[in-house]
């Protein structure tokens, strides 16, 4: 008779006890930056890891004061930081209760990370809703800030157009007689707004070429593509563009390869840096790769102090050269740590915003503007080069490295994507 | 139909959940409305269970009910709750009827199957339509209530906790009728059933559409919380075997199970997520094969075995 009156009280009981569980006091003098990443499934070799071993990497030798000048100061406004790791796998949904999560069960000071465009999408207002200072470090579809204003959410990179535009001008200075093209990319927000952005570029500025209309979109993280390549192999075009990132590129890589794909056509990956690194001699030669901007091996050579000291001590801890979401990671925590420094440890989230709205800062490989979306999107300079295996050295290098200005690939202030690339880009500084 | 002792507990355990509430910190008041959301859709799937059927594509319906409070946000406005409420568990419910014609005919493995791969054919064409979101999804405005716009999350959380209450007493009073009784009978043997003068398709339809419904209200109420839809967390075959997961660790033994169920994979989920970013998924495995092992009538056993000894 009594039980079920028991099982409530249990239930009750369990209840209580998580609540007592809760809420630990911030001291002023340490602060919890969570970083997501993809931790599990295919994205995590190649993109996840690497993206976290950036940011763990910069944001210790922020702690302790090692950064080269001028971010030699010690601290994230003198605090020292504890990085929470977390997974960004599980879907967009899944993310929303996890961001819920850290915001309101553990209460972090700030958000850096987050990869995919999906997850984004979908946190976007859910980082308004919450007021919580958050920068999103490598996720690339533009409508994060057109969509609507942001208060408390940044973009340390340029986004999803930057990459297709300076990929439609390199094809265009590379093989100016080039006649047709088609693309596999994956059908979800940053596959989508890639192959438009890429089409409706080609279409302004290489009247001539043509789109295939047999064009790939297989759904994200399959990683099997038999039929898709396939297709592309019948098909007549030319050109292969494809914006896959992470373990599907790696597979498509493989597959591709092994049927010869990339022997009679010129392969365009917006995302390829990755690869260079990890891939070696099965990589083929004479593919167009991008690195989402100026990170990993487009810019191995740029002699500055702070990427010296970027790769040097990438490559002493981790054993390899840091690919582009290293890079991506690594500036994002060298943001919140410009935005700490401004606002002071104990700043509000409104106070961290203000600081770090409309700035520019030079990161580890570049200069960054956050000139877009009201000084919430960053815009930088975007390159391309050409794969080649050194036999010397016994890895992958890169030839004909070409760097577009941003003001060059991104559209100003106030024009979104699509109708900047329709209306021919103007006001494009190139 | 309030006098027995579950009917009591669930009403007074909801009032009592509700008042606490108020006090509790956001992230409990969150994580109970997630718990209570998807308990609807595991109530459902008890009422099957208990007649020996196991569906792993309640996701179908789970889905349909999420999509259904985006589709009527995006396309129409619709922001009232129990517009988007009654509104996916209406479509869910037609939806189940509708392939209950078919359901009803299978058992076992197939009707496990069959039901998997209708929540499939959902999801593929989701995932390629990009007017549909693709596997991205869509954001989900909040819910306002009568037309006010709530300021916290409070107010949607007493409508789950009394959506979940209603249910609960409304399933708790089926499972007492005639037509209710009959899932262990089925269970054990349909021949006997019939002749006894009952028909067992009719039966296991209108099991299956109440299924559906409860499915699809859980659906709709777990996006309007969330406050996001994807395909993937929403209608793959994995949610469906989430929801087959929580079954069986809440157990059948009661309308509350659920319940209890729902919010203990919720939290279990939560800290292993805290505690192993890189291996969350292997503590939850590791629980599942335990309640099977150890705790194969679920959790409830554990509190009926508690109940028996202490009265």
């Amino acid at each position: 008779m009594t039980k079920s009156i028991i099982a409530g009280a249990v239930g009750l009981a369990a209840i209580s006890a998580i609540t007592f569980g809760a809420g630990v006091a911030q001291a002023k003098d340490s602060i919890t930056i969570a970083v997501p990443s993809f931790l599990t499934g295919g994205a995590a070799g190649p993109f996840g890891i690497p993206a976290m071993n950036g940011a763990k990497m910069v944001a210790d030798a922020i702690n302790k004061g090692a950064l080269p000048a001028p971010y030699n100061t010690k601290g994230f406004g003198g605090a020292v930081a504890s990085i929470i790791e977390l997974d960004e796998g599980g879907g967009g949904t899944k993310q929303v209760a996890e961001y819920r999560n850290l915001v309101e069960k553990r209460n972090v000071d700030a958000v850096v990370g987050y990869i995919s465009s999906g997850n984004c999408q979908a946190l976007a207002p859910v980082v308004e809703e919450l007021k919580q200072f958050t920068i999103f470090a490598t996720c690339g579809t533009p409508r994060i800030f057109e969509e609507a204003p942001r208060k408390y959410l940044f973009r340390t990179m340029g986004h999803a157009t930057a990459d297709n535009v300076a990929a439609a001008m390199y094809v265009k200075e590379k093989f100016p007689n080039l006649s047709s093209y088609t693309g596999i990319n994956q059908n979800y927000a940053w596959g989508q707004d890639s192959w438009r952005d890429f089409d409706l570029t080609m279409k302004q500025i290489m009247p001539g070429a043509t789109a295939s209309d047999k064009f790939q979109f297989p759904k994200v993280f399959v990683g099997q593509y038999g039929s898709e390549i396939s297709a592309l192999s019948l098909d007549k075009a030319e050109l292969v563009h494809s914006s896959f990132w992470g373990g599907d590129l790696e597979s498509f890589i493989f597959q591709s390869s092994a049927r010869g794909l990339f022997k009679n056509k010129i392969g365009v990956m917006t995302v390829g840096g990755t690869a260079a690194y990890r891939l070696g001699k099965k990589l083929p030669n004479g593919l167009i790769i991008g690195a989402r901007g100026p990170y990993g091996i487009l810019v191995k050579d740029r002699d500055t102090p702070l990427n010296k000291w970027f790769i040097e001590t990438y490559k002493n801890i981790y054993g390899i050269y840091p690919s582009g979401p290293a890079y991506q990671y690594g500036q994002a925590i060298l943001a919140a740590k410009i935005a700490y420094d401004k606002a002071g440890s104990d700043a509000t989230d409104e106070q961290l915003a203000d600081a770090l709205r409309g700035i520019t800062f030079e990161s580890f490989s570049t200069t960054i503007e956050m000139s877009l979306g009201g000084g919430h999107q960053a815009v930088t300079e975007n390159g391309y080069g050409v794969t080649k295996y050194d036999d010397e050295n016994g890895e992958n290098v890169v030839t004909d490295v070409k760097f577009y200005p941003g003001s060059c690939v991104m559209p100003p202030e106030g024009v979104e994507s699509v109708q900047w690339i329709n209306g021919g880009m103007k006001g494009a500084k190139c | 139909m309030l006098r027995d002792t579950t009917s009591k507990v669930v009403l007074f355990g909801g009032i009592a959940i509700i008042l606490l509430g108020a006090i509790m910190p956001n992230w409990i008041v969150n994580q109970l409305m997630f718990g209570f959301s998807r308990a609807l859709a595991i109530l459902g799937l008890l009422v099957l269970w208990r007649t020996g059927l196991v569906s792993f594509g309640h996701a179908f319906y789970f889905g349909l009910g999420a999509y259904t409070v985006a589709i009527v946000d995006i396309q129409l406005g619709v922001t009232d709750v129990f517009v988007r409420l009654f509104g996916g568990a209406i479509i869910a419910g037609i939806a189940g009827f509708i392939i209950g014609f078919i359901m009803r005919n299978y058992r076992d493995i197939f009707f496990a199957m069959l039901n998997t791969a209708i929540s499939m054919v959902l999801y593929g064409i989701i995932v390629k339509t990009e007017s549909l979101g693709s596997t991205d999804g869509f954001a989900i405005s909040l819910p306002t209530i009568f037309g006010i716009a709530p300021e916290t999350k409070y107010p949607l959380f007493i409508i789950i906790t009394m959506i979940a209450m209603i249910s609960a007493l409304l399933i708790n009073f089926y499972l007492k009728t005639t037509v209710g009784r009959l899932t262990t009978p089925i269970r054990d043997n349909e021949i006997r059933v019939e002749y006894l003068g009952f028909s067992v398709a009719h039966a296991i339809h209108l099991k299956y559409t109440i299924s559906a419904v409860l499915a699809g209200g859980a659906g709709a109420l777990m996006a309007m919380s969330l406050g996001q839809v994807d395909p993937d967390s929403m209608i793959n075959w994995t949610v469906s075997g989430e929801l087959v997961f929580i079954t069986i660790l809440s157990g059948p033994g009661n309308v509350i199970a659920p319940f209890i169920g729902s919010l203990v994979f919720e939290v279990l989920r939560t800290y292993a997520f805290e505690l192993a970013p890189q291996a969350w998924q292997l503590i939850v495995g590791a629980t599942f094969l335990t309640v099977i092992f150890f705790l194969p009538g679920g959790i409830w056993s554990l509190i009926a075995k508690l109940g028996r000894k202490k009265s």
